[in-house]
């Protein structure tokens, strides 16, 4: 099947190590994708703090697309992007009067929605259409050296998500394990970046991420592995205010693609990784596994 | 619609109508004198009155008087839910002098004056009813109730505090009782407490002569480790058949010695005992603990090596050469037994504290449950009545959490009744034991019994802290270096104001009461139901709180809902009681509502026999036709409904009987031409 | 006398009359769909106890429900509660009530953007605004744009606190020279638009309902 690519605003601008990682990895899975012609952006958070309609009709807008192109599936690999998407059609379905609202707002256009397009999240992908199976073949460096904390965040499991364990998700966990890393216990691994906070209202967002940052250091991780642009942000980019703050707690904060590339062998500059401000300073393992 | 003939008032029907005021709970929407009045003129009736109240007795003596003086052959009541009054309208149609069949009720009450405000339809509506009822009743004819013998004996299932005293209550009466009980001993949860609240005395002190009173009382038949399997029959003719599961020790034999175990060649204790919550240890060849009733030891088939593998040196053998009890051969028996009540009495299990991943239940080891330290405090549990943590230090600080899966919509939506009180139990004995810092997080304190609420005032007295909010987590993260290494609850201070983190050593999980995983299946067993919470469900939440809707079935203690020990042996004493007026009363007597097959129309399809929700109905081989046993039919009318060649008729519901009433629904505008002298079949030709 | 009145100057009164309240403002949010289990609430504090946020909270999620059912429509809309909420689920995930606390929040934070309750100068309503507008305007957005906008319309001063997150990212390749757009922008325009059209019609100008009627066109 050809997934419907719906990369998100975040994971092309300050994000975009997301996708130098993602689109390799993806390739080397030989997983089949294109991305949604002329997409816009889902809304986020903060559309939806204005006006909850306007923000399903937006979302909306790329559901008819991904129709009218003939796709079954959008792939949405920025947490927030998935959320959303998934929000309006929950909403959309339950609301007779937002359904409506939603129709007349695309066939304005000469856009329509009628059959659900399934949205995915990459991790969901990876794990139950490709398989840890699979994906343990194509590893060329075992991640031995890398202790990873698997940081979900808050919007990639909660509250629609289908694909995994609300309170205790595992689904990273196995990929990184499928790749020769181990996994640290982390019991805060849903736990809310702040990140939609920092930016305005730095000191909440920031403890947020602090707290974070420490119990990953606390719990023997090298490395923190995310699945969204924002976290990934949020935990990476303010280590200055933070340590003035409360202390060092300088750790690297990867994209788990880019730990998938790494194990696959593609270099670090293809990866993006030289693009974290905390740099990844981990010996990957040289030798080639059979 | 062919078959259906138009009823044109049967010969010689007399019908004698009225209708209620109930105060003004009728009169005040519809228009009773309207109602009599407009009665009064429909074919066959001979009376119709309204009056303010039916059911007192000169309401009835109205009734009586004018099937006397009138020669009524027929009554019909117009007033409120048959549930209420069908009896006594019965009753004075009887005592008039006709078959308390020949009545027939009205309600319009609930139907109408209760749902409408509109006088005039109302009014109207009482009337199409009534005319319904007229219709209806000249169909029916007489009925007999049939009276059975019953069996004066009864089972009881499970052997818990509820069980216990049902059995001894009505053993003391002097009847016959078998007691089965699944686990090798009876005591249930009870015995598993050190102390019981409000009165802080000590469970075993109370428990344990019942217990060994059950196990000598010539009246009881009691059964461990037994499981019912099958029930058949009816109210005052069970027959239950009883599975005893293999305990691999001649039940006769053994005195409870337990040189055996002392024998084992496991020289120590090596598996988790399940009477001390795991805590504890135990060998294959046991005894649940020293009080235990019936005095028998026990083999486990999971680790015993001689019945895993067949090659042990059976040491226990050797030390009980003389009684000669153990036998690893033993395989499960069964049983058959006949009673005519049966008392279910088989509790309840504990939420499991897994399921709410975020109280760290299974992943943080100084997270206990309510259970587990129940045994922990007792001067006979695993730890000697020592409150220590998994690796054997003490606890500073402790917090017990409150609304561990109750409710709570994503697990049991329920309060579970007891675990306030037995919270404040545990707080005062884990401070007693231990002087630690006690921390209880509540949501809503409920402490609704006979000095619950001066319990309440002592635990506040005794300085245990109190926090009004439901935990939201406990984890082992630290926010500031004091809480590294301990458990931290988060937790709003919902009444101070302030969200507050709480590091404690020790946590424990008040779980709530659920119903038994196999409650289902019981229920199916014993023909009862289950209200959405999974308890069994009783037949009247006020009014008949140990019955349920299967005669001679009765209720006690947590299996119909959580509650303590006292509302628990209070049930228990009213389920025997209910049990003796059955008993006692000798016979029953049984509603002839009942459904019969007209032989020369059955197919033999045996369609209906896998509907029947009672089991009613058999295939009589030889005559290769359906046979409804009376005894057993309930009047639900499944069968009558779905038999495809039409030739199952149910009493009191005949197609006759529904069919005109329907008619006499639908008539409209009959008034006038009733008014105008026309007959039934004229006004319906149009 | 004098440090007496000073000092009853400072205090403010807590005590709430009957007249402080909002009627129907409580029955007004119950409405919104997503909002209905708010009367459910029973005051049990898991939300908060959960909330990452309610640290730093003038008043936690459990009062804020209360708040809202006991109509202090001014209070509610004034706290910075609502702002704070990040919405991370974590509540609504948790309530044993099944209070869809999150969406409450945004509804909380559509009618103080709409009716102007949010203090002068507080970021994070500009924040959602411009970013309303930017997507009206572009159908897509890029953040850094939307910060140093977002920046310059509330508080100067951050630009230069923030000067060297920006080096960092500039240095990294993470900050992009222009922002994006995409082609079809009329299409887009016309459909936002004919939601404010339609809401009128379908949701008949009632402002509780699908919350789409509240927003005014940009
Ligand atoms: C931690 C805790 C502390 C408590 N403390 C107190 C207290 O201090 N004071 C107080 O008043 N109350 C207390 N209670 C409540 C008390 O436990 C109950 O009121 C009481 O145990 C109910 O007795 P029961 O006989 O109905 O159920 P149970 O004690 O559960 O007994 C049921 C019996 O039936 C058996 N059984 C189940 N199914 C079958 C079957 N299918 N066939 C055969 N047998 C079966 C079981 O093995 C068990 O022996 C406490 C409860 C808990 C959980
Ligand atoms: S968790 Fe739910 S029930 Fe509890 S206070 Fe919050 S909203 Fe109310
Ligand atoms: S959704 Fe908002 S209110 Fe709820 S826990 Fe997260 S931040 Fe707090």
């Amino acid at each position: 099947m050809k997934y419907a690519y719906y990369p998100g605003c975040s994971i092309q601008g300050t994000g975009r190590a997301y996708e130098e990682s993602l689109l390799p990895v993806l390739k080397e899975l030989n997983i089949d994708f294109e991305e949604l012609e002329d997409w816009n952006c889902c809304g986020a958070t903060a559309y939806m703090s204005v006006d909850e309609i306007k923000s399903c009709v937006l979302a909306s807008r790329n559901f008819a697309l991904a129709e009218k192109f003939g796709y079954a599936e959008i792939m949405a690999p920025c947490s927030a992007c998935y959320l959303v998407l998934n929000k309006a059609q929950k909403y959309i379905e339950t609301s007779k009067p937002v359904a409506e609202t939603v129709e007349k707002a695309l066939s304005s256009a000469n856009l329509k929605m009628t059959k659900k397009i399934k949205v995915r999240h990459p991790i969901d992908i990876l794990l139950n259409d490709i398989g840890l199976e699979k994906i343990k073949q194509h590893v060329k460096r075992p991640l031995k050296e890398f202790k990873v904390a698997t940081y979900y965040g808050c919007q990639l499991v909660r509250p629609y998500s289908t694909f995994d364990d609300q309170y205790n998700p595992t689904s990273m966990d196995r990929i990184l394990k499928a790749l020769g890393a181990t996994v640290v216990y982390f019991p805060i691994k849903t736990r809310c970046c702040g990140s939609s906070l920092t930016g305005t209202l730095p000191e909440p967002g920031l403890f947020c991420a602090y707290i974070i940052l420490k119990e990953a250091i606390k719990r023997g991780a090298n490395v923190i592995s995310t699945a969204c642009p924002l976290c990934q942000f949020n935990l990476d980019g303010y280590h200055d205010k933070i340590e003035k703050k409360w202390g060092n707690v300088r750790i690297p904060t990867l994209y788990f693609t880019q730990l998938m590339g790494l194990a696959f062998g593609i270099s670090e500059e293809e990866l993006g990784i030289n693009r974290c401000i905390i740099p990844l300073n981990i010996q990957s393992n040289q030798t080639v596994s059979a | 619609m062919e078959s259906v003939k138009m009823n044109s008032n049967k010969e010689g029907a007399r019908i004698g109508f009225y209708v209620c005021h109930c105060g003004h709970n009728i009169a005040s929407v519809v228009d009773c004198k309207a109602v009599a009045e407009y009665v009064s003129k429909l074919p066959g009736v001979v009376v119709s009155r309204d009056y303010k109240y039916m059911c007192s007795d000169p309401g009835q003596e109205l009734i009586m008087n004018d099937i006397k003086e009138q020669k009524l052959n027929r009554i019909v009541v117009a007033s409120c839910s048959p549930l209420l009054h069908e009896h006594t309208f019965r009753n004075a149609t009887e005592k008039g002098g006709l078959n308390p069949y020949l009545c027939q009720m009205v309600n319009i009450r609930e139907h109408d004056s209760w749902v409408h405000s509109d006088r005039a339809a109302a009014t109207l509506k009482a009337k199409e009813m009534a005319r319904a009822a007229i219709q209806r009743v000249t169909h029916h004819h007489k009925l007999e109730t049939k009276k059975v013998p019953i069996r004066p004996s009864v089972l009881v299932v499970g052997g818990g505090i509820a069980g216990i005293h049902a059995a001894l209550t009505l053993a003391n009466a002097g009847k016959q009782v078998y007691l089965v009980e699944r686990e090798p001993t009876i005591g249930g949860h009870m015995a598993k407490f050190d102390k019981t609240f409000p009165t802080l005395d000590c469970a075993a002190c109370i428990l344990t002569p019942k217990m060994s009173e059950v196990g000598s009382h010539p009246n009881i038949k009691l059964m461990t480790y037994s499981e019912v399997v099958k029930v058949d029959g009816y109210v005052g003719n069970y027959t239950i058949t009883v599975k005893h599961k293999p305990r691999y020790i001649i039940e006769e034999a053994c005195v409870g010695c337990t040189e055996c175990i002392n024998a084992c060649i496991y020289t120590t204790a090596k598996f988790p005992d399940e009477f001390n919550e795991g805590l504890g240890k135990r060998k294959p060849i046991y005894m649940p603990f020293p009080q235990a009733t019936p005095q028998i030891v026990v083999i486990d088939p999971q680790t015993c090596i001689q019945i895993k593998t067949g090659k042990c040196k059976k040491t226990c053998l050797e030390a009980c050469l003389d009684r000669k009890a153990i036998d690893f051969n033993q395989k499960e028996r069964f049983s058959e037994i006949q009673v005519g009540a049966i008392v279910i009495a088989t509790g309840f299990k504990t939420f499991d504290a897994h399921r709410i991943p975020q109280y760290g239940y299974g992943k943080y080891p100084n997270v206990f449950t309510a259970l587990e330290i129940e045994r922990m405090v007792n001067a006979s549990g695993p730890t000697g009545g020592h409150v220590v943590m998994r690796d054997g230090s003490e606890p500073k600080s402790i917090g017990i959490v409150h609304c561990v899966g109750s409710r709570d919509k994503k697990t049991n939506h329920y309060c579970s009744r007891v675990c306030c009180m037995y919270s404040l139990k545990l707080a005062h004995l884990l401070k007693e034991h231990s002087g630690a810092e006690i921390y209880n997080f509540y949501i809503d304190m409920r402490t609704p019994g006979k000095s619950y609420e001066e319990f309440y005032d002592k635990l506040l007295n005794e300085g245990v802290n109190f926090i009004r909010g439901r935990v939201g987590e406990v984890t082992d993260w630290a926010f500031i270096p004091e809480e590294e290494g301990k458990l931290i609850i988060r937790v709003e201070d919902t009444l101070a104001g302030y969200v507050r983190r709480i590091p404690v050593d020790m946590v424990v999980l008040s779980t709530g009461l659920e119903h038994q995983p196999d409650a289902d299946a019981v229920r199916r067993m014993f023909n009862m139901s289950c209200g959405s919470e999974g308890f069994f469900l009783e037949r009247h939440p006020k009014l008949a709180p140990v019955n349920t809707f299967t005669d001679g079935i009765l209720l006690a203690g947590c299996c119909q809902g959580p509650k303590d020990i006292p509302d628990t042996v209070a049930q228990a004493g009213a389920a025997a009681a209910e049990a003796l007026v059955l008993i006692d009363k000798g016979y029953i007597e049984q509603e002839p509502n009942t459904a019969f097959v007209r032989e020369e129309d059955c197919s033999g399809c045996k369609s209906c026999i896998p509907l029947c929700p009672y089991s009613a109905i058999s295939f009589d081989e030889q005559k290769k036709k359906a046979n409804i046993n009376e005894a057993l039919c309930k009047g639900c009318g499944t069968c009558v409904a779905s038999c495809p060649s039409g030739s199952i008729v149910q009493n009191l519901f005949e197609d006759e009987e529904i069919f005109s009433e329907i008619e006499g629904l639908l008539l409209d505008n009959i008034n006038e031409k009733f008014a105008q002298g026309k007959t039934t079949q004229e006004v319906l030709a149009k | 006398m004098q440090r007496c009145r000073i000092f009853m100057q400072e205090l403010v009164r807590t005590i709430k009359y009957e007249s402080d309240r909002v009627p129907g403002f409580g029955n007004e949010i119950l409405k919104v769909p997503g909002c209905e289990n708010l009367q459910s609430c029973i005051q049990c504090g898991t939300c908060s106890g959960m909330c990452p946020l309610s640290i730093y909270m003038d008043f936690t999620p459990r009062q804020i429900i209360e708040l809202v059912r006991s109509d202090f429509k001014n209070e509610v809309l004034k706290s910075y509660t609502i702002w704070l909420c990040a919405s991370c689920y974590v509540c609504t995930v948790e309530c044993p009530r099944e209070v869809h606390i999150t969406d409450i929040m945004y509804e909380l934070k559509q009618r103080a953007i709409y009716e102007g309750y949010y203090p002068n100068h507080f970021p994070i309503p500009t924040l959602a605004r411009e970013f309303f507008a930017t997507v009206y305007k572009r159908g897509r957005v890029t953040e850094n744009f939307l910060a140093v906008k977002m920046i310059l319309k509330s508080n100067w001063l951050d630009m230069f606190k923030s000067w060297r997150l920006g080096l960092n990212l500039l240095s990294r390749g993470r900050f992009p020279m222009k922002p994006e757009n995409i082609q079809n922008k009329e299409e887009l325009r016309k459909i936002l638009d004919t939601v404010d059209k339609v809401s009128i019609d379908t949701l008949g100008g009632i402002s509780h309902i699908g919350n789409g009627t509240k927003t005014k066109t940009n």
